[in-house]
């Protein structure tokens, strides 16, 4: 009876809250690959920082990923700000609306918003499109105003539509990607570039969230002390409680 | 070192009497009933998170920027740039929630022990203004990170107010300070949140803790302690609160604080339930997001108000469905007529509604996280209506049953014999 309370209490928390549309793959990121973390800022400055600001994030906070600041204003500033400035860009949010019809968001919590796994999957699901705009269209987010980027890495996809009849004169729909033309990668070392930048851009989004869990577990230790401690002062007082 | 203190306590004793009788009169000689069970230890742990709140509120003043144009970069400046300034905002909003989970277990140990019952109607109903308040705190409280999921939760609730027949766009109008939420709305949900809503909480802490120690603390038998009482007066089942309960409730705080930190500092966002999503894109009044739902807390009302069907095309019954469902809890006191307090002396009658009104509460609470089409559509022959809005109608009127028909299932359940003193 009182388990059963208990668990029908709680129940809401167990359902965690999701939202539905195109499957998505699951983003095979660590946060602990400072290598990889590397490779993702590498990519984000050259290809998404063309558009795409990080407002919230510093140059300098970059030497969490294990580098110094010469080598960051070296390798990753093309626009001579000092690094201790936000990843800032010069194209005004107002242009950038009339080219692409919204303005290209800032990517600061981007990752936060949409998940690791939204961006991996987006990353990886532009096809050519020649009634839109660009040219380019996603599976992930059907007539999204940005191009395919990473386009000269991937190569040109197209869409095939599969249509399998199934019982009940319902149709089964599934979308394939094929290949249209070959990018400079191949397509484990373009899975490898999108997981590095997701891995990046879900660093960006919360900076201090490796250091908060192992603060987490210093903390969780110092209350296990406490509570041997408080716990054997509880029996002692309580001893006399008949 | 001892006589020293000792004697600077004579100094004060002589000048100030009423700290001693004070401390006397709510700690050292307030006699609570020695069998306190697990469900006790929530009102301790209420006031614990409020004190958490006020102070990781206070740091969160320092650096927060209460402006539409700065707020949302405040809030990223905090979590980025201000030294442990992560720390303060997590422990401030994983705080929301472990409030609202502290005190639904609280009220709910009410309704286990009967512990609104006379004389302590007025400790509940002081109760009920907190949970009322912390409501108002907790809304106000969210439209300041600036996020989407603010704003538009913002907007949907002072809509609400809209719905009022007559007064209801004027009063929604100086609600908001404009025609949408905007800057004027967020510097006076800033001015309400920090100070005025936590001085009212405050004081009827006070007075809910003030009214406890009159008529003194119910227990898990629903039984008076002060009928039985020894020569010196002092009750027979009484401990003094210090030391006993104070030691006992340092340890129920810190198994709730490694609870806490778990959340805190590994699922700070709890799956979306706690921070969401939604809330990382700073608010923008053109684009509604598809699916808005209000914080885990809330959802209940919140599911309450989509399946009330609108009448004459508003939205105003579903208002007064979801306020009613909240004013009610003033009436509990007196809806109950059971003979006995506390659910170990009811009948099958009263046990049997406390868990169909737990599960209608807890599948409004999911129900309202989640879409109205998550269950699909009955076929045809129902006029192909949601099937979780039918069952969401189904939970209201059982959380309504609960309370309406509780003067009679109460009066009529077996109860079984209550004993003199108490028991383990």
């Amino acid at each position: 009876m009182k388990k059963l309370l208990i668990a029908l209490l709680f129940a809401p928390l167990v359902c965690w809250a999701e939202e539905g549309g195109y499957r998505l793959d699951h983003a095979p990121i660590d946060p602990n690959d400072q290598v990889s973390l590397q490779a993702g800022a590498r990519t984000f400055v050259n290809y998404c920082m063309g558009c795409h600001s990080a407002n919230f994030m510093r140059y300098n906070r970059l030497t969490d990923l294990g580098l110094t600041e010469q080598e960051i204003k070296d390798n990753l500033i093309f626009t001579g700000e000092k690094v201790g400035e936000t990843m800032k860009i010069a194209m005004p949010p107002k242009e950038g609306k009339a080219w692409f019809g919204v303005a290209p968001p800032d990517l600061s919590v981007e990752a936060r918003a949409r998940g690791a796994d939204w961006l991996y999957t987006y990353l990886r699901s532009f096809y050519r499109d020649p009634k839109t705009t660009t040219g380019w269209n996603n599976l992930v987010f059907p007539n999204v105003g940005m191009p395919h980027v990473l386009w000269t890495l991937q190569g040109e996809k197209g869409l095939k539509v599969v249509k399998t009849p199934e019982e009940g004169g319902h149709e089964r729909v599934e979308y394939e990607l094929t290949e249209i033309s070959k990018g400079s990668q191949n397509t484990v070392g373009y899975d490898t570039t999108v997981r590095d930048l997701v891995n990046f851009l879900v660093y960006v989004g919360e900076p201090a969230a490796t250091s908060r869990e192992r603060i987490g577990i210093v903390v969780l230790f110092v209350l296990l002390i406490l509570f041997a401690l408080t716990y054997a002062l509880k029996k002692e007082y309580w001893k006399d409680v008949k | 070192m001892a006589s020293r203190l000792m004697s600077l306590w004579q100094w004060v004793d002589s000048r100030m009497p009423t700290l001693g009788q004070e401390y006397r009169k709510h700690l050292t000689e307030y006699y609570a009933p020695k069998n306190f069970n697990f469900w006790y230890f929530f009102g301790s742990l209420a006031l614990l998170v409020l004190v958490m709140q006020i102070v990781s509120g206070i740091f969160l003043t320092m650096n927060y920027k209460p402006d539409a144009a700065l707020a949302f970069g405040s809030v990223e400046y905090i979590m980025r740039d201000v030294p442990g300034g992560w720390i303060i905002r997590y422990i401030h909003s994983t705080g929301a929630s472990a409030f609202f989970v502290v005190v639904y277990l609280h009220m709910f140990r009410a309704m286990l022990y009967g512990s609104h019952r006379q004389p302590r109607e007025l400790v509940w109903i002081f109760g009920v203004l907190i949970y009322l308040c912390l409501m108002a705190e907790a809304f106000m409280g969210y439209l300041l990170p600036w996020g989407q999921m603010s704003y538009w939760g913002a907007q949907v609730i002072v809509n609400l107010f809209g719905t009022i027949p007559f007064v209801g766009p004027d009063l929604a109008l100086w609600i908001r300070g404009d025609y949408v939420i905007s800057d004027a709305t967020l510097n006076r949900f800033f001015a309400f949140h920090v100070i005025a809503v936590p001085l009212v909480l405050l004081g009827l802490v006070v007075f809910h803790l003030l009214a406890l120690h009159d008529v003194g603390s119910n227990n898990p038998d629903g039984i008076e302690i002060k009928k039985k009482k020894d020569a010196n007066g002092k009750p027979l089942d009484g401990i003094p609160f210090h030391p006993y309960y104070t030691v006992k409730d340092i340890v129920g705080a810190v198994v709730f604080l490694a609870i806490f930190a778990v959340v805190m500092f590994f699922i700070p966002n709890m799956g979306g339930y706690f921070l969401e999503a939604n809330n990382f894109i700073p608010a923008n009044s053109l684009q509604t997001p598809a699916h808005i739902a209000p914080l885990w807390y809330f959802t209940p009302f919140y599911s309450m108000l989509r399946a009330v069907p609108p009448l004459f095309n508003s939205q105003f019954p579903g208002v007064m469905v979801m306020g009613l469902a909240v004013l009610i809890l003033f009436a509990l006191p007196w809806l109950d007529r059971s003979p006995v307090k506390s659910i170990r002396y009811r009948g099958p009658i009263y046990k049997g509604a406390l868990v169909l009104f737990i599960a209608s509460f807890a599948v409004l609470a999911y129900l309202g996280t989640v879409p109205t089409n998550i269950w699909g559509q009955f076929g045809d022959w129902l006029g192909g209506i949601e099937r979780a809005t039918i069952i969401a109608r189904v939970g209201t009127i059982l959380y309504f049953a609960f309370f309406l028909l509780m003067p009679w299932y109460s009066r009529i359940d077996k109860t079984k014999p209550v004993p003199e003193r108490v028991t383990k």
